[in-house]
């Protein structure tokens, strides 16, 4: 999502394409895509009234029936649940700051992209006009520093990418300071306790933590299993196993339940125990997709390391481990998507993420049976970011796969 | 501590290298010091959690299972009321959760052959109707989906004596009603009947088999041994003195149905749910299986003049198979996980019915472990019929 994958270096579609036929006009396309047999007619008939029947229900529904004002009215509550109101500008600058990285980025490592880049830009301000008061005012920024990012990588590219790496390395501490915030209440970041993070917000810290602590642990874990000490595999294989065979939401119920027995004394809130449950759950499944990159890598890069006199965790480092995790970016970007879906099963041991938040509104009374366009919004949500998600996974896949 | 798999260096270890340079002393105590970390952790997490239950008066054990349990479950396949024990209401849990299971990959495996086939349909349409039922799917979470289906569809379905009627099938915010067969005092008989059409259909096929690889020439197999089948069930059906089953049609009576077989809203929402999110996810597995068989086997097979059938039904389909086999078993055991999360829509299966337990006894780690190793027994069963089919199907080299 981040950054453009250059597929310029492929061969255009336009060149293995067979040479234009009769198929190319419209009446010769319908005839060869949709009535081509008897069978593929019937279909045809069949899908499309069936098509045109659900699609006239849905739209007069949409926009004759559904009260949308649910949304526009709960809007904040969806986006950073009980976050205090004064301090929303907090989850702005981020946004800000993550759009200024992106525009950087995007010129850095993402070059000849510049329709991409145009595009991707230009959707904080078309959100800026529907958006409303301070949101509005903030995605205007957002949308400036993104140019003004991807203005600076043109200007001296080579230069920032050092900058660049450091900048997203240090973002992820930095978001969690400026959104937990320190200090008493009259300072410049009060604090803000997380049993009032919530909404979207919640969501994607679920999501972000989630990836960046289970990505080590992951790979620790895959190593250990491809390990040549018996114990050590043995102690992962049971780790692995054992988690990947119950549910998400028994990992979930343990941490929320146990992790307070573990450590008496420590009092440790219900976030960090969320957050703790999907790492730990997360961890397992990547050291399996991990392991299978692990796989992919010849011997002879092994025996090579070996002959340069690398020891161990030299090899693995500068060698295996950089070769592997390529093989398997696509399947870590995917095992991401569903760690960002996953998280909305906090709801069930009572966080108020996006889920939790659709929940709360609709038990106002203002509200009540409004479970279609609530659910449908929150479906919307989570469908654009993974959508996204596996759309940038797909670009980076063509992309690895140039070299073959 | 990470190692890789590398043959022992072939040189015996040098006298004049201290004896903690040696390879294979490092590698020992690398594995001690793991192992003293891990267990260390254990013992002091384990002896954390002791004085904190101790502190709270809790003693760890099972035989709080044997007690009353005191609460209703909403729908169970065997008989319980509240005066059962709470082993037998876990019981109803799991019996909940594997006819979920069971049920959902049954119909998921169907309907996701048929969204895998129309994802490769050469009809422009239904391709991308494929497409985009895939992509609804695998972008939105299945909890948003079931929370979706069961509160915006089946509770806002009209009251049972307004229900919707689908011929005999009546759609209502009580569930689906449909006819079902009530036992007769002959059905015990026809199961035994059932069971013997079992054995004649395996008969007849089998027989067919060995007659066809006498014989050289292909003949039908499952044709013939189906119409066995249903002629046994069929003739027994009629020479016991009584119908096994009598069919009964649901009547709407004051506020609910009678009669008939009727479906609750949660197991239904539940149900589909799992069906269409796991069957997006099974169809990709298919559509990957099937193009990765190369075309070439397809030419040849042609070529070797079988019909678009035969080619499908000799040559395609047993090596895509291979390729599908794996990870159809971890959408298998996604399914039956995913099943869990029914205790958001208020479906008793296993870890809802746990989770009532925990709130009424407050033996949170003894019903954890109860709930983690029923998933994990299950998943292991799962994996070992599938990889067991997975044998039988791979390529053999020769």
């Amino acid at each position: 999502m981040t950054m453009s994958a250059s597929t310029s270096s492929l061969p255009s579609r336009a060149e293995v394409l067979p040479p234009p036929t009769e198929r190319y006009t419209v009446l010769g396309w319908l005839r060869k895509n949709l009535f081509s047999t008897w069978y593929n007619t019937l279909l045809t008939v069949i899908f499309g009234v069936l098509v045109i029947v659900l699609l006239r229900n849905v739209l007069e529904w949409a926009l004759t029936q559904a009260r949308w004002e649910v949304i526009t009215a709960n809007l904040q509550l969806f986006m950073v649940g009980q976050y205090p109101t004064a301090a929303t500008w907090r989850a702005w600058a981020c946004v800000v700051l993550l759009a200024l990285l992106i525009g950087l980025s995007w010129g850095i490592w993402g070059r000849h992209q510049r329709a991409g880049a145009i595009t991707f830009g230009a959707l904080p301000f078309i959100l800026a006009i529907l958006a409303q008061g301070e949101a509005r005012i903030a995605l205007l920024i957002a949308g400036v520093a993104g140019a003004i990012g991807f203005a600076l990588s043109r200007w001296r590219g080579a230069r920032l990418q050092r900058i660049g790496i450091i900048g997203w390395v240090i973002y992820f501490p930095l978001v969690i300071l400026l959104i937990s915030g320190f200090g008493s209440a009259d300072s410049l970041l009060p604090l803000v306790p997380t049993n009032l993070w919530g909404g979207l917000l919640l969501t994607l810290l679920l999501t972000v933590v989630g990836i960046v602590f289970s990505f080590p642990l992951g790979v620790l874990l895959a190593l250990g299993r491809q390990s040549s000490l018996p114990i050590v595999r043995t102690l992962c294989v049971i780790y692995i196993e054992v988690i990947r065979g119950v549910p998400l939401i028994t990992v979930l119920f343990m941490a929320q339940l146990m992790l307070p027995l573990f450590l008496p004394g420590v009092t440790i809130d219900r976030v960090v125990r969320a957050m703790a449950g999907i790492v730990l759950f997360s961890a397992a499944y990547l050291a399996e997709n991990v392991r299978g990159g692990l796989q992919a890598i010849p011997r002879g890069q092994y025996e090579a390391a070996r002959a340069l006199g690398l020891n161990t965790w030299k090899m693995m480092l500068l060698i295996i481990l950089p070769q592997a995790l390529k093989a398997v970016i696509p399947i870590l970007v995917g095992q991401f998507i569903a760690l960002f879906k996953d998280t909305s099963l906090v709801v069930i041991v009572g966080l108020l993420d996006l889920m939790g938040i659709a929940k709360a509104v609709l038990a106002q009374p203002d509200f009540l049976g409004l479970q279609a366009e609530v659910y449908l919004f929150v479906a919307l949500v989570y469908g654009v970011f993974c959508y996204l998600m596996s759309a940038f996974s797909q670009r980076l896949e063509a992309r690895l796969n140039t070299g073959r | 501590m990470a190692n890789v798999p590398l043959p022992p260096p072939d040189s015996p270890p040098r006298m004049n290298r201290a004896f903690w340079r040696d390879d294979r002393f490092i590698q020992l105590a690398a594995q001690l010091i793991v192992l003293s970390i891990v267990a260390g952790l254990a013992f002091v997490l384990v002896q954390n959690m002791a004085t904190s239950l101790q502190r709270q008066g809790i003693m760890l054990g099972f035989g709080f299972l044997e007690n009353a349990a005191g609460f209703d479950i909403g729908e169970s396949l065997i008989r319980y009321t509240n005066s059962d024990t709470f082993a037998r209401a876990l019981l109803v849990g799991l019996l909940n959760t594997l006819l979920v299971s069971v049920l959902g990959i049954v119909l998921a495996t169907i309907l996701g052959i048929i969204v895998g086939i129309a994802r490769l349909s050469s009809n422009w349409l239904v391709n991308r109707l494929a497409w985009l039922f895939i992509e609804l799917m695998r972008n939105v979470p299945l909890l948003v989906l079931l929370i979706f289906i069961y509160t915006a569809f089946f509770l806002k379905l009209p009251r049972a004596r307004q229900a919707i009627s689908l011929g005999p099938i009546y759609l209502s915010n009580r569930g689906v009603a449909m006819p079902w067969g009530e036992p007769t005092e002959t059905w015990p008989v026809y199961l035994y009947i059932l069971i013997a059409a079992v054995g004649l259909a395996v008969l007849t096929a089998t027989g067919l088999r060995i007659w066809q690889e006498r014989s050289g020439r292909p003949k039908p197999i499952a044709l013939p041994a189906l119409l066995t089948f249903a002629a046994t069930t069929v003739i027994g059906w009629f020479v016991l003195p009584q119908p096994p089953l009598t069919i009964t049609t649901p009547e709407i009576a004051a506020f609910n149905f009678r009669g008939g077989l009727v479906l609750t809203p949660e197991f239904m929402a539940l149900l589909i749910g799992l069906v269409v999110y796991t069957s997006a996810f099974i169809g990709e597995v298919v559509r990957a299986g099937i193009q990765a068989v190369p075309k070439g086997q397809v030419e040849a097979a042609r070529a070797l003049g079988l019909n678009g059938r035969r080619t499908l039904q000799l040559v395609v389909f047993p090596q895509a198979l291979r390729v599908i086999i794996p990870p159809l078993t971890s959408q298998y055991l996604n399914l039956t996980k995913n099943s869990s999360l029914a205790v958001a829509i208020g479906y008793p299966d296993l870890f809802a019915v746990s989770g009532t337990i925990i709130n009424q006894t407050g033996r949170a780690v003894e019903m954890i472990g109860v709930v983690m190793g029923v998933y994990l027994s299950v998943s292991l069963f799962t994996s070992l019929l599938m990889n067991w089919y997975n044998r039988r199907v791979r390529l053999v080299e020769r």
